[in-house]
């Protein structure tokens, strides 16, 4: 008998065949995917999750006998019976056999567990920040230094002593040189010589095989190199996002659902791209606050509206915490569109200032269900789509139904070329 | 055996903790018993430890340790794994390889306990019935089986890489399609050896390649032979018609396949063949194997190398494997294979040593011969569920199953009549019908290819047996008739044939275009 242990085998076998399942199954699983992102916190989306897919597409077929027909069954455990008794079928049931009720375990979908990178790979396939040529690596985290070849400068502690003799042999070759042995050995033939006429050949010839080993050095500084280093700096990408968002009143429960999707799609976004993502909630009727997640979604509030407000609040942030050197920042405001008549100034000004530190800054004006989302004449969006033109990296949707939330999230941020400008 | 050992001294194990010191100890007690005392005869034993997701994996691709990729066993692992971490179902104990050494693989989280019931049921029971069932000698290759995996697996990568995933991948899902129609269903004059397989394809392949010379190709060709000269008993023969192994059929004679899907047919028929018999003995290999694992404890606690304790730990374990739920059971799926099977190889055991005088007249063969070992021995090499069920279920047995027959005909609109129980008059009719059960030629749907069109459009053609007017569940009969056109080349036209020799119903199917 022979006795193996398995555990240490590499683990992750299955990888590659679940690997192939996920690719033969990407349709089905991308909509899964946008379908599990419904009633989830930002944050516990992070974590993958179960999806659940539907059994068409990936069905194993065979050659299988249907329903109907005349069946026969042997069971166990005959408690009342007698031979030629007749049992009525159950109402709607089509076998007719008494034991339907625990079968099809498991057959209506298909649920497993997606991990959280595949999950993200997923859900952001084919997304992308907007403007990459202007996103900034900021603030080096560490440096390392690498090997970069050689210098003919540098501390005498980094000398390339294999480098440095290399090079003054190639060149002692190339010069010709003398070598030793050669000079002792001409010295030994001087001594040696009995005829003068020869003995003075010789010297003469020492004279200048000495003369020319004087010339040529065995090393020569010009031959001196040092190891070069070079400090690569590491760098850190950071984000921030502001969520701006507007609670007066006239917000339904209904648009700020929307709005909170719009929300989770760009977090999760942003997480994937970046090492560091903050993210500041700023809410605002006619004054701002900045607040946690919970009350920014859930909390009561209600008031006037002036959206000024949460645009001085959200510049006076970066002014305070986030340096526009140094983060990448990101607005998402999302709004039901009203505004104060007398505010529309001041937003418009703050705005232009707001903008030029921006990353991308996406505005989704948010409408009641059954709306109307092609059009929209409210007092924000036209001033905004005044500014737009101006100042490039601001996009605007109009949303109504959830259903479109990810389409338009995909559309703002769906990969394009440099040059073309996302146009609502 | 003296009587003065202390039994605490001869303990296999305390409590639920083992080593691989322990695991030798299991092995070597229970070898004792099989071979000392049950007179078993089994191929050299390979235990292998692995982890909960490694049984996962041995899982997903059909219980073998090496075999080739495909998405489906990834489908099949993230399924199990759900289950499995929901906490919904329990992993299976073991998985038990029928090769040579047979390996059976034990779970690292088992009790010492339960390492002891796996290997006494797969290193011994599983590892007897697949050394000596005449089916599996006939069918399988016990010593071949892990090298010709291994080539196919090396194969198929290789097939990958020269021809693209997509192309191997959409050959492999048509054949698995036609998996369960692609196997001999009766033995032919050779014997499998799979060893000799992996060999004939390098042969041919080194063959073809010296023999290969491109002047050939403008070589004239003689003038061609009216296809409509031949009959068709003459056409039928020469392609080997009627084929119920569609598999091979494809393999010889689809006009337009490449040779390397014609060898991963030919690897996927292997592989179908190889298990053909493990669904032909689901009943006894589990009977044997349950049977086998009750008699070693039993004897290992006798002798007082388990403690009480563990054994009343192995006894609830029993307990479970071999609970059969009534019909009416909310748990009810069927029957239990290790249940029945289980129960007769008692029931056997009972009527050669204790026979009453309605056995006598039952089984006047076996009944009071004495030697229970030597009777189950014979059983289990001989018979397949179907003939050990029609041979050997009992009076007895059918009454403490209190098993009886339901028979459901659509057209009797008042229900489901109850056409035989467990009395006198019913034993021979549920016999005869509960092994009708484990028939595959009859639960299975019956497929033949009876004829090509080769005259004009080369159409397949192909017809069901229609049984009791129960006909093929048509979306998937539409899937697998694509696969088999895609793979024909040509089209493909199934019929229904009914019990008046009518064509009842017809399925089409044409070629998809695929780029090679």
């Amino acid at each position: 008998m022979h006795i193996v242990d398995r555990r240490l085998n590499p683990r992750g076998k299955s990888l590659e065949n679940r690997q192939r399942f996920l690719r033969r199954m990407k349709g089905a699983v991308q909509q899964a995917v946008k379908r599990s992102l419904q009633n989830r916190n930002i944050r516990d989306v992070l974590d993958g999750g179960e999806i659940s897919l539907p059994i068409d597409g990936m069905a194993e077929p065979s050659f299988r006998r249907g329903e109907g027909g005349i069946a026969d069954h042997i069971l166990p455990g005959n408690r009342a019976f007698v031979e030629g008794d007749i049992i009525p079928r159950p109402p709607g049931g089509k076998g007719g056999k008494p034991k339907d009720a625990g079968e099809g375990d498991g057959e209506d979908g298909f649920r497993f567990v997606l991990t959280r990178e595949e999950f993200l790979d997923v859900f952001l396939d084919d997304l992308e920040l907007p403007d990459l040529a202007k996103r900034r690596l900021a603030e080096t985290e560490e440096e390392t230094p690498f090997r970069a070849g050689y210098s003919v400068s540098g501390s005498p502690s980094n000398i390339a002593v294999g480098r440095t003799t290399k090079l003054a042999m190639m060149r002692r070759v190339a010069l010709g040189r003398p070598r030793r042995e050669e000079i002792e050995a001409l010295a030994r033939q001087i001594e040696e010589c009995e005829d003068e006429e020869s003995r003075l050949a010789l010297e003469a010839k020492l004279k200048s095989l000495t003369e020319k080993s004087r010339r040529i050095p065995y090393i020569d500084p010009l031959d001196v190199r040092y190891r070069r280093f070079e400090n690569e700096p590491k760098p850190v990408a950071k984000a921030v996002m502001f969520c701006l968002m507007d609670v007066s009143g006239s917000m339904s429960e209904h648009m700020k659902d929307l709005a909170k999707r719009f929300y989770l799609l760009l977090y999760l976004f942003l997480s994937k791209r970046y090492k560091k993502v903050e993210i500041v909630f700023i809410r605002h009727t006619d004054r701002a606050e900045e607040v946690d997640e919970e009350t920014f979604f859930y909390g009561p509030a209600t008031g006037g509206t002036l959206v000024s407000s949460a645009l001085a609040a959200m510049r006076a942030i970066i002014a305070a915490r986030f340096d526009p050197a140094e983060w990448n920042i990101y607005g998402a405001q999302a709004s039901d569109g009203d505004n104060a008549h007398s505010d529309g100034n001041l937003t418009g000004q703050l705005l232009r200032e707001i903008l030029p530190l921006c990353q991308y800054f996406a505005y989704i004006e948010v409408g009641e269900e059954g709306g109307d989302s092609s059009v929209s004449r409210s007092p924000l969006w036209m001033l905004y789509d005044g500014i737009r033109s101006e100042l490039p990296p601001l996009s605007m949707r109009k949303v109504c139904r959830r259903s479109e939330i990810f389409p338009v999230f995909h559309d703002l941020f769906q990969k394009r070329d440099a040059q073309s400008r996302v146009t609502p | 055996m003296t009587m003065t050992v202390r039994p605490r001294e001869r303990l296999l194990f305390e409590g639920a903790d083992w080593d691989f010191a322990t695991l030798q100890r299991i092995h070597d007690a229970c070898e004792e018993i099989a071979l000392g005392e049950l007179g078993l005869d089994v191929y050299p034993n390979q235990i292998e430890v692995i982890t909960s997701e490694q049984m996962l994996d041995a899982y997903s691709s059909t219980g073998m340790p090496l075999f080739y990729r495909h998405w489906s066993f990834g489908k099949h692992f993230a399924h199990h794994e759900t289950f499995y971490r929901r906490g919904m179902r329990d992993l299976a104990y073991e998985i038990v390889i029928n090769s040579s050494p047979c390996i059976s693989y034990l779970m690292e989280e088992n009790t010492a306990t339960m390492q002891t019931l796996v290997t006494a049921h797969a290193a011994f029971g599983h590892n007897h019935f697949f050394k000596n069932n005449y089916l599996f000698k006939l069918w399988t290759d016990a010593e071949g089986i892990l090298d010709y995996l291994d080539f196919a697996k090396g194969y198929i990568t290789r097939c990958e890489e020269r021809y693209g995933e997509t192309a191997v991948e959409r050959t492999l899902d048509a054949a698995h399609a036609l998996m369960s129609h692609g196997v001999h269903r009766y033995a032919g004059k050779t014997t499998i050896d799979l060893r000799q397989e992996e060999k004939r394809l390098q042969e041919r392949r080194a063959h073809e390649e010296q023999m290969f010379n491109d002047l050939w190709r403008t070589v004239p060709v003689g003038k061609a032979k009216k296809p409509g000269d031949i009959g068709l008993e003459k056409r039928r023969a020469a392609l080997g018609l009627p084929q119920d192994n569609i598999l091979y059929f494809l393999e010889k004679s689809a006009p337009r396949l490449q040779p390397w899907q014609r060898e991963i047919l030919r690897i996927v028929r292997h592989v179908a063949q190889y298990f053909h018999p493990q669904r032909q003995t689901k009943v006894m290999n589990e009977g044997t194997a349950t049977f086998v694992h009750y008699k070693i404890m039993s004897r290992l606690h006798e002798r007082g190398q388990i403690s009480d304790g563990n054994f009343l730990e192995f006894l609830k374990s029993h307990a479970n494997v071999v609970f059969q739920p009534s019909y009416d059971d909310r748990r009810f799926s069927g029957f239990n294979p290790y249940a029945l099977g289980f129960a007769m190889m008692q029931d056997i055991e009972r009527i050669v040593t204790k026979p009453t005088e309605e056995d006598r007249t039952w089984f006047p063969d076996i009944a009071g011969r004495g030697d229970a070992m030597g009777v189950l021995r014979d059983v289990w090499a001989n018979y397949r569920d179907e003939s050990f069920i029609s041979q050997f279920l009992s009076p007895n047995l059918i009454r403490q199953l209190r098993l009886f027959h339901l028979y459901d005909d659509p057209e009797q609109t008042e229900g489901v009549l109850v056409s035989a129980i467990h009395n006198e008059r019913g034993y021979l009719r549920i016999r005869r019908q509960l092994s009708r059960e484990y028939d595959i030629g009859w639960t299975d749907p019956a497929i033949d290819i009876v004829d090509v069109d080769l005259a004009g459009d080369r159409r397949l053609l192909l017809q069901h047996i229609v049984m009791n007017g129960c006909y093929l569940q048509e979306s998937d009969t539409k899937l697998v008739l694509q696969h088999l056109a895609d793979l024909w080349g040509y089209d493909v036209l199934l019929q229904e044939i009914d019990s008046s020799s009518t064509v009842a119903k017809e399925h089409t199917a044409s070629p998809r275009k695929i780029a090679q």
